[in-house]
């Protein structure tokens, strides 16, 4: 019978039993009559002391976490310059040579440390995933948000959200086994390569942008669809000239942070790009990506050499990239507020 | 007078819901006709039936006709986007588009292929003078028309509609956001802007509607009670719930 009625927080009935054992001392709040009107009932009363207590218990908590975030931000940041930084300091390699160097044979004779390559082929891998997801991502949305609605958000939003979810690993098997003998078959070369990267990333970011993009469009104003039907305007005229201005700088948003996510991701990648260390003259050359050389070579280096340090400048590009993108994305969020 | 837009025997549904009852209405040219009633009572709805805007709402279905100029707008040969052309709509809230002054005015003569920029500036500058807001905005053509305050921006609304040279004006409670001076702007403009256009209006003021317009219609439930002379209307109503709404007994 209890079950049956569900006592509803406010109830009245149900909220006096509950405060009855509550500490029963009368202090100046608890002087007025409260009661089960006011407030939740079900919560006993406190004393002024034991009430500072637990607010400074609450703020102590919370101190603690962000201490440790911070530290743990900080310290990470600290690591990779510190790491980063000491191939240039320690060991001597020129950040020109480094960042302009298209050479890269660190146990060469004399060793060289160029890794343009690297830097040139996760910009061209992570830029043209996004020239081949934003377009999709756009019109699917669209589709969920203006065209069909019910059929989106019940079944394409489920399942692009569901992309967001596959391992990376098996996005660079799908890609190692479908992609690369596709593209091999139509254009000269192994068909591994940056064309074959971008398009398994393509897949990967589509979830970002189209769920960014999902949400601006569902948040406009409707009156920005009404006021230019009401003038005549045919659903794609609304969708081209109206909507899509509208929501391209959150749709950017989008872009850069499925941009951000691509030039991170490593694994995906360097299952499906080659990884020959040089500038390829096609896209569907044999390239290397700045993630995928610090995969690879990470286990074949000897701390504090050289050859280990300047894996871990590549990774301080890939921060300060990081960096950047999360910059770009915070000017563009000011831009599309105003 | 000459009717530009009658209605016969009009009924919505929402759903099961039935929110208009066999509306029967004629619309006299250059006029200015006021829809008034309390809310939900399907005046709103009614005017969006005028320009087909209810056919972006799923679940409506439509029974009856509207003609404008003797054609039926519900027909199957009947172009959506060339009757909205026709029969312009003003909202409640001023909803410009996020471009500039020029590019919202120009939105939709683009639409309907103009491409000529002088002509272009010929029909912007044309439809805010028409709107009156030409003198205060003739230097910032190029700002953004969200700068605007929401009485110059339901006037740049008003100057949008204007340029697609409607026959017909719906105003969907287009002062009920705005401030008093920018309703009396509107008011002026509306009174101004009949020698050339129909103006069909909803508003839930009903001293806006003596002031402004020549017909008065009421809608109760659904149902049209009372369409009038505006004058006549307030003085001296048929309907016994015309006089209750009008004094004030209800709504």
């Amino acid at each position: 019978m209890n079950a049956m009625r569900q006592p509803s927080p406010g109830g009245p009935g149900d909220a006096k039993p509950a405060a009855a054992p509550a500490q029963g001392k009368p202090d100046s709040a608890g002087a007025k009559k409260g009661g089960p009107s006011a407030g939740n009932p079900a919560r006993p009363k406190r004393s002024r002391r034991s009430r500072t207590a637990s607010e400074w218990q609450g703020k102590a908590y919370t101190l603690i976490c962000v201490a440790i975030l911070i530290v743990t931000i900080f310290s990470m940041v600290f690591f990779v310059a510190s790491k980063g930084l000491a191939t240039f300091f320690t060991n001597g390699v020129s950040v020109s040579e480094f960042l302009t160097g298209i050479k890269w044979s660190p146990d060469g004779e004399p060793p060289s440390f160029g890794a343009l390559p690297f830097i040139t082929g996760s910009f061209a891998t992570s830029i043209l995933a996004a020239c081949i997801a934003a377009p999709l991502s756009f019109c699917a949305a669209v589709f969920m948000t203006e065209l069909m609605p019910k059929f989106g958000k019940r079944f394409m939003q489920p399942v692009i959200e569901l992309l967001a979810g596959i391992p990376s690993v098996v996005y660079g098997f799908v890609g190692l086994s479908v992609v690369v003998p596709f593209l091999r078959s139509i254009f000269p070369g192994q068909g591994l390569g940056i064309a074959a990267g971008a398009i398994v990333l393509s897949i990967m970011i589509l979830p970002t942008i189209t769920s960014i993009a999902t949400d601006s469009l569902s948040n406009l104003p409707r009156g920005l669809k009404e006021g230019s039907y009401a003038l005549g305007a045919t659903r794609w005229q609304t969708i081209s000239r109206s909507i899509l201005p509208a929501v391209l700088p959150s749709m950017l948003t989008g872009v850069v942070l499925g941009i951000a996510r691509a030039f991170g991701e490593a694994l995906a990648v360097q299952m499906v790009i080659g990884n020959s260390p040089h500038i390829p003259r096609s896209l569907f050359e044999s390239a290397s990506t700045l993630t995928s050389v610090i995969t690879l070579s990470m286990g074949n280096t000897v701390k504090d050499t050289v050859q280990n340090n300047v894996l871990w400048s590549l990774a301080l590009v890939l921060l300060v990239m990081t960096f950047v993108f999360v910059g770009i994305v915070r000017l563009l969020e000011r831009r599309a507020r105003r | 007078m000459n009717q530009v837009m009658e209605i016969d025997r009009l009924n919505l549904h929402y759903g099961d819901f039935h929110a208009l009852k066999e509306i029967n209405l004629g619309i006299p040219e250059k006029t200015v006709t006021a829809f008034i009633g309390p809310s939900g009572c399907g005046k709103s709805t009614f005017l969006r039936t005028l320009n087909r805007m209810n056919d972006l709402v799923p679940g409506v279905q439509i029974g009856g006709s509207v003609k404008l100029d003797g054609q039926d707008i519900y027909g199957a040969d009947t172009d959506v986007e060339v009757l909205r052309k026709r029969v312009g709509m003003v909202f409640q809230q001023p909803n410009p588009f996020p471009k500039s002054i020029f590019d919202n005015v120009a939105y939709g003569p683009r639409l309907h292929g103009i491409r000529d920029k002088s002509r272009l500036n010929d029909i912007v500058e044309r439809s805010l003078r028409g709107a009156s807001l030409w003198e205060e905005v003739k230097d910032l053509l190029g700002k953004s028309a969200l700068s605007l305050s929401g009485g110059q921006q339901q006037r740049l609304c008003i100057a949008r509609a204007l340029a697609v040279e409607p026959e017909v004006l719906l105003m969907d409670e287009a002062t009920s956001a705005l401030d008093p001076i920018s309703t009396l702007k509107i008011e002026e403009l509306v009174r101004e802007l009949k020698k050339e256009y129909t103006i069909v209006m909803v508003t839930h003021n009903m001293h806006q509607a003596a002031r402004v317009s020549d017909r008065t219609v009421f809608f109760l439930n659904g149902e049209l009670v009372e369409a009038e002379e505006t004058e006549k209307l307030f003085s001296n109503p048929t309907d016994a719930r015309t006089e209750d709404y009008i004094t004030g007994r209800f709504g």
